[in-house]
C-alpha cells in the first residue's frame, strides 16, 4: 500500500507542473492585466508598476522565477492586495472554506445516507418515492435559489440568524444547510442505487436465510458494499466542497477561498489565480488518491495495483 | 468482517467531529455593553474589501470610504455640498497670480499614536507620491500641477528641493504650481492622494519609496483621521474606533464604524433587512420600486457626480462622419431609458458636464428632433439608415448595461432605421479593448474624484490617456489649455462653455444620463446630507437611539 501511495504521489508532480505552466501562460494571455483600470494608468506610471512586480522581464524569465519560488513554497505577493502574500491569503481563507465544507458534508451525509438506505429498503413504496422526490428536488434547486430562500425565511422573517456574515457559530447554520442539502440529494441517490445493487446479492440472501435480523442485514452486511458509489463520489466532492463554493460564499458573504479563487481571475491577480488553482488541483489529486485507498479498504475484491 | 464494517463508519465519524468544531469570534453586540451609554456603532456596507490602507497605493471607492475615517488631509469636503473646508490646515492663502498656495497648519496636530504631525510628514509624503520607484497610480495628481514634479518623476531632476514644495516654518507649507489650478483645493479635499503620511512609522517598515510594506497592517497603521484602526479581518470587517488624537475629536459622535465588505448587492440588501447594516452602498434596481412603495423612508436617491455615456471610436468607419454620430445622439430617448430601464431617478444628460458642478453649468446641450437626426443620416448618405452597416455596441457585462443597450438598439432601429449589434465583455477585457481602441461604440462611465468641471472635460484633450475615442480637435486642445491657464473661474468656465459646445457639435461621445446614488439607510442614522461626491464625513454622522 505504501508503495502504491508513493508512486501515485510521484505521479502528481508532473501533473501539478503541467497545471502551473498551463495556468501561468493562459492567465497572461487573457486580455487586460492587474493594472488595467477604468482610469487609464499613464505609460510612465505603468512602466514603474511593472518594474515593481518584475513584469518588465521576458515572460519565460517570469515563469522560471515563479517556478523557482513555488519550489520554495512561496506563491508570491498578491497584486490586488499589495501588502499580503498569496500564502497568507490562502492561510486565512482556506480554513474558513474547510470549516464550511466539512459541516456541509456532515449535513449531506446525515441526511443523505439514511434517506438513501430507507429508499432502497422500502423500494417502490411511498417512502421510497418521498425520499427520491427529495433527492430530485435537492439536485434541481440551485444553491443561489435555496440560499436566499432560507435567508428570507429564517433570517429576515423569523430573525433567528444573520442574513450574511461569518461572525458567530450560528452563522454556520444557513450556509452549510444550503450547501449540504444539494450534496445530501446526491448522496441519497447514490446510496439508494448502491444499496439496491447489494441487497440483490446472494450473500444478503444467505444472511437472511441464516436468520439475521433486517437491521443486521442492512447495517452489517449491505451498507459497506452499498457505500462504494458514495465513496467514489465523495473524493472529488470533498475536494470541491472544502476548496470553497463561490456561490455560497457570495450569497452569505463568507470570507472563504472560493470567492478569492473566482475574484482573482476577474482582478487578474496572477499570483493569486495560480496559488488557488494549484491548491485546488492538489486537493483534487490527494482526495482521488484517498478515495482509491478507501475503496480497496472497503471492497475486498480490489487490490493495490 | 465486523472490523471492515467499522471501517466504513470510521470514514464518517471524523466529519461528525469536525462539524462540531468552529472558531467562535467575538460578537459585536451593541446592546450587550450596558444600558447607561449605548455605544454608537455605525455599520456600513462598503461594497468591497479594501485593497490596502496606503493612500498612495489604493485607487478604489471602498478604500476612499475607509480613508475618510482613518486619514485626513489639509482640507476635507463639506458634508452638505462637498466644497473644500479646512481640516489639518486651518486656512490657506492663494497668491494673486494663482500660482502659489500657502497652507497654515493647525497647532499640535497628532497622529493616532500621539506623535506630532510635522511638515515633513507632508513634504516626504509628496516626495514619495512622485518617486518613480513607488509607482503610485495617482502620481499625476501632483506631477500634472506642481512645478518640477513631472521632471522629478521622469528622472530629469533628482533633487526634490527643486520641486515646488517647501515648508518655511513648522506650521506652513508652500506649494508652487505650473499654472493656476483653481480646483486644487477641491482636489486636495476630495481625494486622498495629497494626504500626509506618518513618515516615522512608514520608515520602520522599509524605505520611503518602497511600495507594499506592511506599515498599513493592523497594529502598525497610524492615521490622522477622526477614527483609528482597531480590527481588520479581510472580507469580514474592518473596525474603526474614535481617535482621541484627532484635532477635531469633539465633533466626532460615533464610537465605532464597522466597514462590512458587501460585494453582492442582493446580499447587502438582505443584510440591511435583517438589521445587520445601517447603510448600504447600493440597492438592486429591481428593488427600487418596492422600497418606493413600501418603505420610502429607507430609500435614498442622492445626486452623484458622474455620467453614463456612449463613447465612439471615430477611426472606425463610418463613425468618422460627425453627422452620423450626431444622428445617433439625437435618436436616443433619455427620459424613457431613465423611467423604464435605469429607474434610479437619474438625470437625462444632454452634455458631458453635469449640472451645478462646483458652480458650473454646461455651456451647450444636444438639441434637435428625430427629423433632424434622420436628415443628418440622409446627408451622410444613409437615408432611413439604408446602407449603414450594423453598429457594433460594446458594453461590460451587467444587467443594467444590457437593458440600456437593448433599449438604445430599439430606439435607433425604430427612430432612425439604424441596426446595431450588441456585444458584452468581462470588465477587464472590455477595458483592454477600450484602451486599445478595439471597438466601434461602447458604453462608458466617468465619476468625479473631486468637484470641478475639469474632471469631465480634460479627458477629451487629444493626448489625455482617458480619451480613448481617437477623436482629436486642435481647437478643443487649444481652448482647454487656455482654460488651464485662466486666472480665475469666470474666465475658465467661459472656456469650458466652448468645450461643451465643441463636444455637442462633434459628438465623439454621446451623453445618456447623470448618475444618482440609490441606497438604503436606517432612519436612526443622522448627519448625512446628499452631496455630489457621495462623501459623507464620519465626523458628522450619529445614531438616534
Amino acid at each position: 500500500m505504501i508503495r502504491f501511495i508513493v508512486v501515485r504521489l510521484l505521479q502528481t508532480i508532473p501533473v501539478v507542473w503541467i497545471i502551473i505552466t498551463a495556468t501561468f501562460f493562459m492567465i497572461r494571455f487573457v486580455p487586460g492585466g492587474p493594472f488595467t483600470a477604468e482610469r487609464a494608468v499613464s505609460p510612465e506610471i505603468l512602466r514603474n508598476l511593472e518594474a515593481h512586480y518584475g513584469m518588465n522581464k521576458p515572460l519565460y524569465k517570469q515563469y522560471l522565477d515563479y517556478c523557482g519560488s513555488v519550489l520554495k513554497g512561496d506563491f508570491g505577493p498578491s497584486f490586488k492586495y499589495p501588502t499580503r502574500s498569496v500564502n497568507e491569503i490562502i492561510g486565512e481563507k482556506l480554513p474558513v472554506s474547510i470549516e464550511l465544507g466539512l459541516i456541509s458534508l456532515a449535513v449531506a451525509l446525515a441526511i443523505g445516507l439514511p434517506l438513501g438506505v430507507l429508499a432502497a429498503v422500502k423500494r417502490n413504496t411511498w417512502i421510497d418515492y418521498l425520499c427520491s422526490s427529495f433527492a430530485l428536488l435537492g439536485v434541481c434547486i440551485p444553491t443561489f435559489v435555496m440560499g436566499p430562500l432560507l435567508i428570507l425565511v429564517f433570517a429576515i422573517h423569523l430573525g433567528w440568524f444573520n442574513a450574511s456574515g461569518w461572525y458567530t457559530p450560528v452563522d454556520r447554520v444557513l450556509p452549510s444547510l444550503t450547501l449540504g442539502l444539494v450534496y445530501a440529494a446526491y448522496v441519497a441517490r447514490l446510496t439508494r442505487g448502491g444499496m439496491l445493487e447489494v441487497l440483490s446479492q446472494d450473500y444478503i440472501r444467505t444472511a437472511r436465510a441464516k436468520g439475521a435480523s433486517e437491521l443486521r442485514v442492512i447495517m452489517k452486511h449491505s451498507l459497506r458494499g452499498g457505500l462504494t458509489p458514495v465513496v467514489s463520489f465523495l473524493g472529488p466532492a470533498i475536494a470541491g466542497i472544502v476548496t470553497g463554493s463561490f456561490v455560497i460564499e457570495t450569497i452569505f458573504q463568507i470570507p472563504g477561498i472560493g470567492r478569492e479563487f473566482v475574484n482573482s481571475a476577474f482582478n487578474r491577480d496572477y499570483t493569486l489565480v495560480l496559488g488557488t488553482v494549484v491548491l485546488f488541483a492538489g486537493f483534487l489529486i490527494v482526495m482521488n488518491l484517498v478515495v482509491d485507498v478507501v475503496q480497496v479498504w472497503l471492497n475486498p475484491r480490489l487490490k493495490f495495483e | 468482517m465486523i472490523r471492515r464494517s467499522w471501517r466504513a463508519a470510521a470514514i464518517l465519524i471524523p466529519f461528525a467531529f469536525l462539524a462540531g468544531c468552529g472558531k467562535t469570534p467575538e460578537v459585536t453586540d451593541t446592546a450587550a455593553a450596558g444600558t447607561a451609554h449605548i455605544p454608537q456603532v455605525y455599520r456600513y456596507g462598503n461594497s468591497a474589501e479594501p485593497q490596502d490602507l496606503d493612500s498612495q497605493v489604493v485607487t478604489g471607492i471602498p478604500e476612499n470610504h475607509v480613508l475618510q475615517a482613518l486619514a485626513a488631509g489639509l482640507a476635507s469636503p463639506d458634508p452638505k455640498d462637498s466644497h473644500a473646508i479646512p481640516d489639518l490646515a486651518k486656512s490657506w492663502d492663494i497668491s494673486p497670480d494663482g500660482l502659489t498656495y500657502t497652507f497654515h497648519l493647525r497647532e499640535n496636530l497628532e497622529w493616532s499614536d500621539g506623535s506630532p504631525i510635522t511638515t515633513d510628514d507632508f513634504l516626504l509624503a509628496w516626495k514619495r507620491l512622485i518617486s518613480p520607484k513607488m509607482a503610485s497610480e495617482y502620481a499625476y495628481m501632483i506631477y500634472n500641477y506642481v512645478v518640477g514634479a513631472e521632471e522629478y518623476y521622469n528622472g530629469k531632476i533628482t533633487d526634490f528641493s527643486k520641486v515646488g514644495f517647501s515648508a518655511p516654518d513648522a506650521h506652513t507649507l508652500v506649494v508652487k504650481l505650473k499654472s493656476p489650478t483653481p480646483f486644487l483645493i477641491n482636489m486636495i479635499a476630495g481625494h486622498y492622494s495629497w494626504n500626509p503620511l506618518p513618515i516615522k512609522t512608514l520608515l520602520k517598515f522599509g524605505a520611503l519609496d518602497e511600495r507594499s510594506t506592511p506599515w498599513t497592517r493592523l497594529g502598525n497603521y497610524v492615521g490622522a483621521g477622526p477614527f483609528m484602526l482597531k480590527e481588520w479581518i479581510p472580507q469580514e470587517r474592518l473596525v474603526a474606533v474614535r481617535n482621541p488624537h484627532y484635532w477635531d475629536a469633539a465633533r466626532v459622535k460615533l464610537d465605532e464604524v464597522d466597514f462590512i465588505p458587501t460585494e453582492d448587492i442582493s446580499a447587502e440588501e438582505r443584510m440591511f433587512r435583517a438589521g445587520q447594516l445601517d447603510k448600504t452602498q447600493e440597492i438592486p434596481t429591481s428593488k427600487i420600486d418596492t422600497y418606493k412603495k413600501d418603505h420610502p423612508e429607507l430609500l435614498h436617491i442622492d445626486p452623484y457626480l458622474g455620467i453614463y455615456f456612449y463613447r465612439i471610436n471615430v477611426s472606425r468607419p463610418p463613425m468618422g462622419d460627425k453627422r452620423i454620430r450626431k444622428a445617433l445622439a439625437l435618436g436616443i430617448d433619455r427620459e424613457s431609458i431613465i423611467k423604464n430601464v435605469a429607474r434610479g431617478g437619474q438625470v437625462p444628460a444632454y452634455s458631458m458636464s453635469p449640472p451645478d458642478d462646483a458652480g458650473y453649468n454646461e455651456g451647450a446641450r444636444i438639441t434637435g428632433t428625430l427629423d433632424d437626426a434622420r436628415k443628418l443620416l440622409a446627408e451622410a448618405g444613409y437615408p432611413g439608415g439604408k446602407g449603414l452597416p450594423p453598429i457594433q455596441v460594446l458594453y461590460n457585462t451587467s444587467a443594467n448595461n444590457k437593458q440600456i443597450a437593448e433599449a438604445i438598439q430599439e430606439m435607433w432601429r425604430s427612430n432612425l432605421g439604424v441596426e446595431s449589434e450588441l456585444q458584452n465583455e468581462e470588465w477587464k477585457v472590455y477595458l483592454d479593448d477600450q484602451h486599445h481602441h478595439n471597438y466601434q461604440v461602447e458604453r462608458s462611465g466617468w465619476v468625479a474624484d473631486y468637484a470641478d468641471p475639469n474632471v469631465f472635460l480634460e479627458i477629451y484633450e487629444s493626448t489625455n490617456g482617458n480619451n480613448d475615442t481617437t477623436w482629436a480637435s486642435p481647437e478643443y486642445d487649444r481652448v482647454f489649455h487656455e482654460a488651464m491657464a485662466a486666472p480665475n473661474n469666470a474666465v475658465r468656465y467661459e472656456k469650458y462653455h466652448r468645450l461643451d459646445q465643441i463636444l455637442v457639435d462633434e459628438c465623439p461621445v454621446i451623453p445618456i444620463y447623470f448618475y444618482t446614488r440609490p441606497y438604503l439607510m436606517s432612519t436612526r442614522v443622522k448627519g448625512i446630507w446628499p452631496n455630489p461626491l457621495d462623501i459623507h464625513p464620519f465626523q458628522d454622522i450619529y445614531l438616534e437611539n
